[in-house]
């Protein structure tokens, strides 16, 4: 019996995403999954009923009956007190949630016995992560759309021309904030053949907007504006002197800005004051995409466009819902990346169940409620530069460090069991040897453990010199020939003649073979170390 | 020097060798990680040499052995070619194997060895004895196969004699009963027939045990037996109550374990179906011909054509594979890739955990050609790129970029975690022939629209796409 992953209508005003289309619906039932969409659920995006039921789904009338027959729910915003309550016990849930933000719904989904993946919550710099990054691809959508927005209210052409009718000049367009709405807007705008400028706090993305066909425009003032996560932190006063200073600079030349500053968990910073808004040229636009969170520009009102001084100002909400069926597609694929990673455990002959793997550092950030408990917010990530090590190396110092993660109790009986089967052995060990050999014993598994720590973390690169040095280290046994080879009489052996010779040559032999090993192990380990560099 | 000297150089070894292993876990630290292995194995051997167990009459033999073997290790390490490295490691591990025999033989004839023990404590050490000995044998006869298969002198494709299992279980309870046998013989001379019928059965059981394990899976197969001989020098130590053997013996042989296990999760494989032998064929070839071949067409391409995509490409991954180590190529790649970095163009490798034929066996090979090691990448590193890569680049590898792993699932190596090549905008395989890897599996990413095959030598194209690169 497969599960089923129910697609219900979104109840948010203005909402008109959904969270998956007829074909991903296709790959999800490939994977092993049923699909049980609300009727109606894909109107508001252009995907019919008919279409999801074309792809394998079933159709539910009524919210009630979908989420009763759901034992995964795709949703795109986080769901209402009454969904909450429609929810199946135990069902797990997939959405927005924004957890620091909501903790009443992080509450009654707790109660409800849910486990819950917020999509928002994913480690992003995980590369590994970045196929699920919804707010990643809805915000690619956003920016676009921005620039379309202003395109749309702006009266003349983006790109410059040359016509009988006379000269057009390029318009020129400056993006506050590079981030992913950022890029995109300067992709689509550069496309559409405008005179493209951008600034971010982050100086590392300027190799990025450059690439995209930007100009990025410096704040003249040192400071590094990278925070955690790839977002960008709140500057000192100096600096946001300078910055004002600059914008004030680039709303008097420029035709059209559209600003995405955000910084996480505070109200949108304001860059662009009344003056400079006074200051732009009549008929310029100014798209701000931080409408929802206060917005960038002093004169926004969120969910409109206004005109104040003659500038259009835009300050749309809902412009990743402007562009549904397209932002749809791309949550729907996020999710089912998601999907496959929850399958992954079960490898490619996959039933159709999932598994939250707490060790894996993305899913561990997803899960903000397992099975009831609330595991948000996950311990940090390493940093973003180095988080990429050998997959091979995470469980151990994972399974250590997540002490309050919710993984323990599938794997408790099988501990149990390891700790059975350990305890019988050394007890039997116990019972019957004789004190000596057990000192040897203690060293011996001392000894395993610590191998086995050390090794770990050895990264893939080295391990043939690593298997070489523990080669060459292996002809320690040359000790053992070598207390042989000659031993003091310890007061006679029992009245049997020792077979001198035999045991000279069997001892020579293991020397020399030993021999062999430790100066050619450790020889070949430098030659190899010796070509290792940067 | 006293036993207690000696016992506290043992201590000062076996810290050092600790510090070896860890050094090891990253280049930065690697060399200096190295020179504590000789310290240390330097302590340890003059520590016996001058200790009590020693007396002067053994002094020119030990000298004289230690002259002869340290010199042909020597000439060994400075001729062997970084490609036959695996070989070289398998054929030491044989010694280890060898000498752990050698070791408890010489132990059990020595009268003196075993004098005061009496009751459960000789027990124990017969017991020790014939252990070491019996995982010396299995090591010393699988190391050999494995150093013949690993230079070709022995075929890559497992021989799997029916009935295997039964067999290995047999060999198994003879072994246990000739050790009951073994450890109530009276004398040292009635003990010596189950020993010596024991070491046959031990040599046999090595021999088969690796005979049976297909070409594919070689990098388990030589950081096992890299284990092994850790825990042939572990039971030695024990035999010698000696707590140095004991230690750096459970170091490497959970080291190597430890190598074995992460190889064994590279390739989606469980470690019990490795030892168990034959992968790739059996089940494997049979899934292979119902399937019938991938269809489709091949497209082909020249040198020069492939210089054209790749000077015209951004980003580019090279992937390399055995084929790359067997033709030497690994030179040539790093002048490319030298060529096109000077060019602006984003060259990276991407290496499979068990491409080539032992553990890193790429990455050594890069680095002998001078690659620098930020620009190689592990497998996870570098995956999600593959989307946003003008080209990929496969040199000599197939198991690990083919797609039936994440797409047949009747496939034998479904599961196994691939290199995701065909993911990029145009990936190019080189390869001598349209034969299929070592895991015997055909490739469908040969048929994909996006590929193109690069017929030939790897080394010899390779200098022409150079050439053309630069002219």
């Amino acid at each position: 019996m497969s599960l089923v992953i129910g697609v219900p209508k979104e109840t948010a005003a203005g909402e008109k995403r959904v969270a998956s289309v007829p074909e991903v619906v296709e790959k999800l039932i490939k994977l092993g999954f049923a699909v049980a969409v609300q009727s109606g659920a894909g109107d508001a995006a252009n995907f019919s009923d008919d279409a999801y039921r074309a792809a394998g789904a079933s159709i539910a009338d009524g919210a009630a009956a979908l989420w009763a027959s759901s034992d995964i729910v795709f949703k795109v915003r986080g769901p209402s007190a009454e969904e909450v309550g429609l929810m199946k016990e135990g069902a797990t849930l997939i959405s927005f949630i924004w957890p620091a933000q909501n903790p009443e719904l992080m509450q009654q989904l707790a109660a409800r016995k849910a486990t819950v993946l917020a999509i928002d919550s994913l480690p992003r710099t995980l590369s590994r992560a970045q196929k699920m990054d919804a707010l990643t691809s809805q915000a690619g959508v956003a920016g676009y759309r921005a620039v379309i927005e202003a395109a749309n209210a702006f009266g003349r052409f983006f790109n410059g021309q040359i016509t009988a009718a006379g000269k057009v000049p390029p318009a020129k367009v400056f993006i506050a904030g590079a981030g992913v709405a950022g890029l995109a807007a300067i992709g689509t705008a550069a496309g559409l053949g405008a005179i493209v400028r951008a600034n971010d706090t982050r100086a590392e993305v300027a190799d990025q907007v450059v690439s995209l066909g930007g100009e990025f425009v410096k704040v003249d003032y040192e400071e590094e504006g990278s925070g955690g996560g790839g977002y960008a932190k709140v500057m000192s006063e100096g600096f946001q002197q300078a910055q004002r200073e600059m914008y004030a600079k680039q709303a008097r030349e420029v035709d059209i800005i559209v600003t995405t500053a955000l910084i996480p968990g505070k109200p949108a910073p304001r860059l662009i004051t009344a003056e400079m808004v006074k200051s732009m040229k009549p008929g310029s636009v100014i798209v701000d995409m931080a409408a929802e969170q206060g917005g960038n520009c002093e004169l926004t009102e969120p969910g409109q466009a206004v005109v104040r001084h003659g500038v259009t100002i835009i300050g749309y909400t809902d412009l990743v819902g402007r562009l549904s069926r397209q932002s749809s597609t791309l949550y729907a694929t996020n999710l089912f990346r998601l999907a496959e990673e929850l399958c992954k455990t079960q490898s490619v002959k996959s039933d159709g169940t999932i598994d939250v793997n707490m060790e894996d550092e993305a899913i561990r950030g997803l899960t903000v409620i397992k099975e009831g408990s609330i595991t948000w917010p996950p311990p940090p990530l390493k940093a973003p530069a180095v988080a990429a090590k050998p997959a091979a190396a995470a469980p151990v110092p994972a399974a250590k460090g997540h002490g309050h993660g919710g993984g323990a109790p599938a794997s408790g009986t099988r501990a149990a069991v390891m700790f059975g089967v350990a305890a019988l052995i050394f007890w039997l060990i116990g019972a019957g040897a004789p004190p000596a050999f057990l000192a040897h014993f203690t060293v011996f598994v001392l000894a395993c453990f610590v191998g086995y720590m050390v090794v770990w973390n050895v990264t893939p690169a080295l391990h043939t010199p690593l298997m070489s040095v523990t080669n060459a280290i292996s002809s320690i046994i040359a000790i053992g020939a070598l207390v042989q080879i000659a031993p003091p009489l310890l007061g006679g052996g029992g009245g049997a003649a020792r077979p001198e010779d035999w045991i000279r040559w069997l001892a020579v032999a293991g020397i020399g073979l030993t021999a062999i090993n430790m100066f050619g192990g450790f020889a070949v380990t430098r030659r190899m170390l010796a070509m290792f560099r940067k | 020097m006293s036993e207690s000297l000696t016992t506290v150089a043992y201590l000062g070894a076996t810290i050092l060798f600790i510090l070896s292993l860890g050094g090891l876990s990253n280049p930065e630290s690697s060399r200096r990680g190295n020179l504590y292995g000789m310290v240390g194995m330097a302590i340890a051997v003059l520590a016996t040499i001058f200790g009590p167990h020693v007396t002067m009459a053994g002094i020119p033999w030990i000298v004289g052995a230690m002259v002869v073997g340290g010199s042909v290790g020597l000439y060994a390490a400075r001729t062997v070619q970084m490609t036959q490295m695996p070989e070289l490691v398998a054929l030491m591990h044989s010694l280890v194997g060898l000498a752990a025999m050698l070791v408890g033989f010489a132990n059990y004839i020595d009268p003196a060895a075993s004098a005061h023990n009496t009751g459960a404590d000789k027990a124990i050490h017969e017991i020790e004895i014939y252990v070491g000995i019996l995982i010396g044998a299995v090591t010393f006869s699988g190391s050999i196969i494995a150093f013949g298969k690993l230079s070709a002198r022995i075929g890559g494709k497992p021989v799997l004699l029916p009935g295997r299992h039964l067999l290995n279980l047999a060999g198994l309870l003879v072994v246990i009963w000739f050790g009951r046998e073994f450890i109530h013989a009276a004398s040292v001379q009635a003990g010596m027939t189950p020993l010596v019928v024991m070491t046959v059965i031990a040599l046999l059981f090595g021999i088969h045990m690796v005979m049976a394990i297909g070409g594919a899976d070689m990098p388990v197969v030589v950081s096992m037996l890299n284990s092994y001989s850790g825990w042939a020098a572990a039971a030695t130590g024990f035999m010698l109550s000696n707590d140095l053997l004991i230690v750096t013996g459970a170091l490497v042989g959970s080291s190597g374990a430890i190598l074995s296990y992460i190889m064994c999760r590279a390739m989606n494989r469980n470690f019990i179906s490795v030892i168990a032998g034959g992968f790739g064929t059996g089940g494997g070839t049979a899934a292979v011909k119902k399937e019938g071949e991938p269809a489709g067409e091949v497209t082909a391409i020249s040198a020069a054509e492939t210089a054209e995509l790749l000077r015209e490409a951004k980003n580019v991954i090279i992937v390399p594979g055995y084929g790359m180590a067997v033709a030497q190529a690994q030179h040539t790649v790093f002048e490319i890739t030298k060529h096109l970095r000077e060019k602006g163009v984003n060259v990276r490798f991407g290496i499979h955990p068990v491409a080539g034929r032992m553990p890193g066996h790429m990455n050594v090979l890069l680095a002998e050609a001078k690659v620098p090691y930020d620009i190689v990448m592990e497998m996870d590193e570098i995956n999600a790129d593959f989307p946003d890569t003008d080209v990929a680049m496969v040199i000599g590898a197939n198991d690990i970029v083919n797609p039936a792993a994440q797409e047949d699932p009747t496939s034998p190596i479904a599961g196994m975690p691939v290199l995701e090549v065909w993911k990029g905008k145009t990936s190019i395989v080189m390869k001598r022939s349209m034969a299929s890897g070592y895991a015997g599996v055909d490739n469908p990413l040969f048929y994909k629209d996006n590929n193109r095959m690069l017929f030939g030598d790897a080394k010899k194209m390779l200098d022409e796409v150079l050439v053309a690169l630069k002219s």
